[in-house]
Formats: structure tokens, sequence, C-alpha cells
């Protein structure tokens, strides 16, 4: 049964059936025996990296991470709203200092203070008063697994809120610059003349310049949020390096015999395009997904860092507010505030690029160990 | 040679155009525009109109283009506001040596320490080291940057007191200092330039000799004079010298750093390179042959695992230049890096825009000197382009 027009795909699907079958089954089924069938190849052939393994598995965490948050706040210990927001909620437990008359009187200096200081905290007490101090940033304990940051809001409800906004701004620069550079490239693969030497000068041009800086101007003359960060680090990043290498791969499917069929048998422009060399493009852009994840979480974390990002809550911020407050430089002391955001980010980051390394040797045979 | 530089001279000039013309659209992209945002609203309709026309905003769109790129490549970048009447180039011209000391430092410690890691990890495959050191590197590559420069800070500055914290000198021993720490920083800049100038030239001299003998002799002269000369003028000048020294030391952590997390990518890079060298015929052909391992991996493996890793510069060149905007704010080093960020934040657009310009110059003669470079190393991309 050879009908005029055949994808690769259809090919091995005709390829693979019994000859005796008296009627094959329909396309869409066999697509998608095929498709598992890839994935249980690849996934054996992934699950040989151990480092690729371990990129998932933090990457798994971290989704279970994003999903205790809702659940935490909604039917577990965080649901009280004043206490547990990210954004606005506030607790700090009140340490209380006995009031004594000069400095040379403090024995300890934990649960008494001289009359001077206590002006600051509590205007107006006099001697053998008790005066209350909010703690905050106050340490772990107290019901705050992490402690709470220096505008008294917990780190650990911080942490898993920002997990969320982090996998959402992968997501989005991820297929943003799917859909980019498998467009870019195809379209100067294909097409190739003034339109090809046009865009690759464009992609060598992002990718020779730094995005951070960019990226720092741009959110002067923006105000930029959390969609409109993803989009624009998928269009960057989608638009320079993974551009030029989707378009050489994109030229080398062009060549290929099944590509010269579907023209000679009426193929138009579109369709070519759309049905034989973006599906075959789609797999390597995939690879590049992984390492702009990496790219736009420690983007978004870097510039949030700065204060230069319209966001609510983030790692980034969550080390922001440590450093305007004054306590990023003050040693291990404050750890809460300093540790579990950074950590965040890094081994997110790392996750992905883990991964990104394993798929790479599951694409490309070249790298694969011997 | 010269007909290879000049052909890319000419590329770059045109990636720079296309450059300029991006950061002038995305000026005018943005909201509003520059007159209403930063022009007094009460005054007068045709005061203002005189200003738009002073400002030369009164043209067509292209008209403004022309001219923006055009007063760029003459210098003028227009005045910054927030260090008014200064104009931006003055300030940009005080920036950029800082700059170029720590970027270049930086990225010559992180390719020679990542390379030759590199090669001996692919030398001595697999086992526990190589996973550790796999490991420790992707994780240095994907490090949150900032958190990891302050912790530099916190562990190396704070903690053990090496280093000063931050900075660029120590005011308080500056007092009556006979140089401003500009000049004292020029002149650090010119000998370290003139001593790698003379090593290269030696180089280039030990090469051009026919017999081992005599480039052997070459370089026994001239490595040697070479420090002598460097170590000596600074001994000659101990009327400058420790603030000289002042400077060096706070420059040493912010460069470390930024080190720390390049080569990384350039140390996966050469082993991956090396290790597909290593399964060519040549290696095999020179290990039947008896040549000393040492001589194999150093001297017929590495030098063509070289090649991709120079490629790669290009990548990491992007890199390593946002990673310095990222170290010169931590370490509040006062190079473009700052300038750029302060500049945004306290929103004076000229003044960030000319420094985008030159973070755009830095990064395509960065690319220049990597594409020669790549020439010098590989002789088939010389023949190729000058046929």
């Amino acid at each position: 049964m050879v009908t005029k027009e055949q994808s690769p795909l259809e090919e091995a699907a005709h390829v693979e059936l019994e000859p005796g079958a008296a009627l094959p089954e329909s396309l869409w089924k066999v697509r998608i025996k095929l498709f598992w069938a890839g994935l249980r190849r690849n996934w054996s052939l992934f699950k040989e990296n151990k480092i690729g393994l371990m990129g998932l598995i933090v990457i798994l965490l971290f989704a279970l991470m994003a999903i205790a948050h809702p659940i935490m706040r909604s039917v577990g210990p965080w649901q009280d709203d004043d206490v547990y927001d990210p954004v606005i909620g506030y607790d700090a437990p009140i340490e209380n200092f006995e009031i004594v008359p000069t400095a040379a009187d403090v024995v300890d200096p934990n649960s008494q203070m001289d009359v001077m200081t206590a002006q600051l905290w509590c205007f107006g007490s006099l001697p053998g008063e008790i005066c209350e101090i909010p703690l905050q940033p106050a340490p772990p304990g107290n019901g705050h697994i992490l402690g709470t940051d220096p505008l008294g809001r917990d780190i650990a409800s911080q942490l898993t809120f920002s997990t969320r906004s982090a996998f959402m701004l992968g997501l989005i620069a991820a297929v943003v610059t799917v859909g980019v550079a498998t467009t870019v490239g195809s379209i100067a693969a294909f097409y190739g003349g003034w339109l090809d030497t046009f865009l690759m000068r464009l992609a060598d041009l992002v990718l020779l310049l730094p995005l951070i800086p960019i990226l720092i101007v741009l959110s002067g003359l923006w105000t930029i949020n959390l969609p409109l960060l993803g989009i624009l680090i998928g269009v960057l990043s989608g638009f320079g390096g993974t551009a030029i290498v989707l378009k050489s791969q994109a030229l080398s499917i062009k060549v290929k015999p099944f590509n010269d069929a579907a023209r000679v048998s009426g193929g138009s422009n579109t369709h070519l395009i759309f049905k034989h060399i973006i599906p075959n493009v789609l797999p390597l852009s995939f690879l590049y997904m992984m390492f702009t994840v990496t790219d736009a979480v420690s983007l978004e974390a870097t510039l949030s860092f700065f204060g230069l990002l319209n966001i609510d809550m983030s790692w980034g911020i969550m080390l922001n507010t440590a450093q305007s407050q004054g306590y990023l430089r003050t040693g291990l002391e404050f750890w809460w505030l300093l540790i579990p955001a950074g950590l965040a980010v890094t081994l997110l980051a790392a996750g992905f690029f883990f991964v990104g390394r394993a798929m790479d040797e599951v694409i490309n045979p070249r790298l694969r160990s011997r | 040679m010269l007909k290879f530089v000049g052909r890319r001279l000419v590329q770059m000039a045109f990636l720079f155009f296309l450059f300029l013309s991006l950061v002038f659209f995305l000026l005018q992209a943005q909201p509003g525009d520059i007159t209403s945002q930063f022009l007094n609203p009460e005054i007068p309709a045709e005061v203002r109109e005189q200003i738009i026309a002073r400002l030369g905003l009164d043209g067509s769109i292209w008209n403004q283009w022309w001219n923006y790129v055009t007063n760029f490549f003459s210098g003028n970048l227009g005045v910054s506001f927030s260090q008014y009447p200064r104009p931006v180039i003055d300030v940009i011209a005080e920036r950029i040596p800082r700059t170029l000391f720590l970027f270049s430092f930086a990225t010559l410690l992180s390719y020679v320490v990542g390379f030759s890691l590199g090669k001996r990890l692919a030398w001595k495959r697999g086992g526990f080291s190589e996973h550790a050191v796999t490991i420790g590197g992707v994780l240095l590559y994907t490090v949150f940057y900032p958190w990891f420069a302050v912790l530099m800070i916190l562990f190396f500055a704070s903690g053990l007191g090496w280093f000063p914290i931050n900075g660029f000198l120590t005011p308080e021993f500056w007092r009556g200092a006979p140089l401003t720490g500009n000049e004292v920083f020029s002149m650090l800049l010119w000998t370290i330039s003139a001593a790698a100038l003379l090593a290269g030239a030696t180089a280039i001299i030990a090469r051009r000799q026919k017999e081992r003998a005599g480039a052997r002799w070459v370089r026994s002269i001239g490595y040697p004079a070479t420090l002598l000369l460097f170590v000596g003028y600074w001994v000659a000048r101990d009327e400058i010298r420790p603030y000289a020294w002042d400077i060096v030391h706070h420059s040493i952590l912010p460069i470390t750093t930024l080190a720390l997390i390049a080569f990384a990518g350039v140390m996966l890079l050469t082993r991956g390179s090396m290790l597909e060298t290593l399964k060519e015929d040549y290696i095999l052909t020179a290990q039947a042959k008896g040549v000393p391992d040492k001589d194999i991996r150093d001297k017929h493996a590495a030098r063509n695992a070289l090649l991709p890793v120079v490629t790669s510069f290009v990548l990491g060149l992007a890199f390593i230049i946002g990673g310095g905007v990222v170290t010169e704010t931590v370490f509040s080093w006062p190079g473009m890096g700052s300038l750029l960020l302060t500049a945004t934040v306290i929103e004076d657009v000229p003044l960030a825009t000319g420094a985008l310009g030159f973070v755009g110059v830095l990064a395509l003669f960065a690319h220049l000197i990597v594409d020669i470079l790549y020439a010098v190393l590989d002789p088939r991309i010389r023949i190729q382009t000058g046929n």
C-alpha cells in the first residue's frame, strides 16, 4: 500500500507492518506506537547516564516542592493567610527584654538591655519595665521550618511558592525558544539566499552579545514581569546559537531524498517545511530547550537579585530582600536567608543542565560512552 | 593574514552597525518617548518644541536613527543625566580600563586552568575523580552567580580576611598619595601590556628560528628579560608601589571568582574535544612509536583538541562579559558593568545605552581577537580565506 505522499514516519510504519496483515491500523495508532517505541528506546539510552538521572531526580524533587505549596496552603499547616502568605504574610516571635539602668548592668544581653538602647524599640520606657521586641528575621522553629525573612515572612513558603514561578518561567522561555529557533532555522535553511544571510547575521549578533547587560538596560526601559521575561529570554536565546545549530540540522535534512520525493510529488513549500523539515529538527530543538531553561532560571534570579524585575516573589527576590536589609554580608549567622534561595537556583539550573547533557548523548550518538 | 583580518574587521563593523540600530530601536520602542519622560510638563509648548528641535528629535525616525549611529561612531554619546554636564564618553573612558583588566585576567586564568585540567581529565578517563570534577564543574557552571560571589566574599574576605571586602582601592590609604588611582592604574596596565608584548615577541621570534637550539636560546633570554624588566620597574618605583599593590590586592578576589565560573565550561569542553582527538589514528601511531605519554597528551592530542575550545570562546565570551557585570556589581568594582547597572537603576538613559554600546564593542573586539588567534592556530582557516 504505497500512497503518493509519505512522510518518513508513515514509511516506517508501513515497513513495520506484518506482510500478511489484513487491514493496516489507522495512522494515528501507528504513530502513537512508533512514538512510544521511540520514547522507550531513548529512555533506555538516557538511563545509562547516571548524571542525567540525577538531574531528572532533582527536577522531580523541585516539581514536588512546587506542588507542595498550594497543598500546604489549602489543606496543610500553612492555611493562615496572615502568617504564611509568601508576599504579605507576617509573623515574628516576641522577645522580652528587661530594661536595666545602664549598659554596665547588662548581665545577659539576650534578655536584658540598657535604657538608652531600649528607647530605639520601646520609646519612653523606663528601667524595670519589659520591652517586647518582635524578632525578625527569626531563626527556624516556631512553626517556620526555615525561619522568617527580615520582613517576618515565612522562608519555606516563599521558597516553595517561587519554585512554581521558576517552572513557569522556564516553560515559557523553553516554548518560545523552540518556536523561534525552529522557525528561524528551518526558514533560513529552506529558502537560503538573502533571507538566510540576514537571519544568520542577526543570529551571530545575538550569539555574541551578553544577555545580562541587554536585559538590564531593557528592564530600565520597560516594566518587565515574569511572562515578558520568559518571552524575552526565549526570543534572544532562540535567535542566537540555537537557531544556528538548528539551521545546519535543517540543511542536512533538506538534501535528504524523502524531501526531494515530496517535492516531486507536488508538495508545497509550506508542506515541506511543516511536514518534513520541522518534525526532523524538533528533537534537537528539545535538547536546546533544556539549556534555555537553565539560562532562564539563573537569569531571572540574577535580575531579581538586582531588583530590576516587577515580580512579587522569586528566589532572586528573597536574596534581594536579604541584601537590601543588610543581612547578606553578615556571615553565615543568618544562613536561612542566604542558603536556601541560592541553593535552589543553583540546583534547579544544574538539574536541567544535567538532563540536557544526557539528552545530548541520546541524540548525538557520537558522544555516547564507548 | 592581513586580508583575513581586514575582512573580519569589515564584518565586525557591519555587526556593530546592526547592534547600534537594535539599541536605537529599543529606545524608540519604550513606552512614551524621552521628552515626555524628562522634560518638565509645565513648560510652554513652544519652548518644548524648541528643546525637541535642539535635541534633534523633530526629524523622521530614520533621520534620528542615522544621527544616532553616526554620533556613536564619532564618539558623541550625549551627556550623562546623573553626572551632568559630563559627556557619556568621558565616564565610559574612565571605566573601560578597569573592566578590561578584570575581563582579560579572568579570561586568561579560566582558559589556562580549564584547558590544562580538561586535558588531564580526558587522559585519565573514568573513576571517582572524573565524576567529582565533572559534577563540580557543572555546578560551578550553573551556580547562581551573584550568590556564589557573595559566598566567596563571606569566606575569603569576611571570614579569612585575606582580601578586602569590595571596592577598587582603600580610600583612607590613598590620602596624600602622589598620584590618583586612575594614574597608578594606567601605569599598571601599561607595564603589564608591555610585558605581555615582549613575551609575545619572544614567542614569535623563537618560533621563526629554524634550529631548536636557536629557539631555546631566544626563549632563555627573552622570558627572563621580560620578567626582570617588569619586576625592575616596580622595584624602582617604590614611592607608588604600595598604591599599585593596593589596587592589585582589591582585584584578586573578583578576578578569581569570575575565572572560577568561566573555567568550568572550558574544562568540560576540553575534556570532550580531547576524548574525540584521542580516538584519532595519529594518536595510535604515536603510541606505537613509543612516544612518552606526556608528549602524546600535550603535543599530539591537546594541540588538536584546542581548536574547538577556541571556537567555543565566542560563546564563552558573552557568558564571561555578563558574569563581569555581576562581578563588578557584587564586588563594587567601578567598571562598565556596574556603570551599566547603576545608570539603568537611576534612569540615566544616555549613560546606560552608551555603556551597552561599549559592552557590544568589547564583545565584538574580543571576538575579533579570537578569530585571529584561531587563524594563527589552524592553518586551514588561513588557506581557505586566502583563496
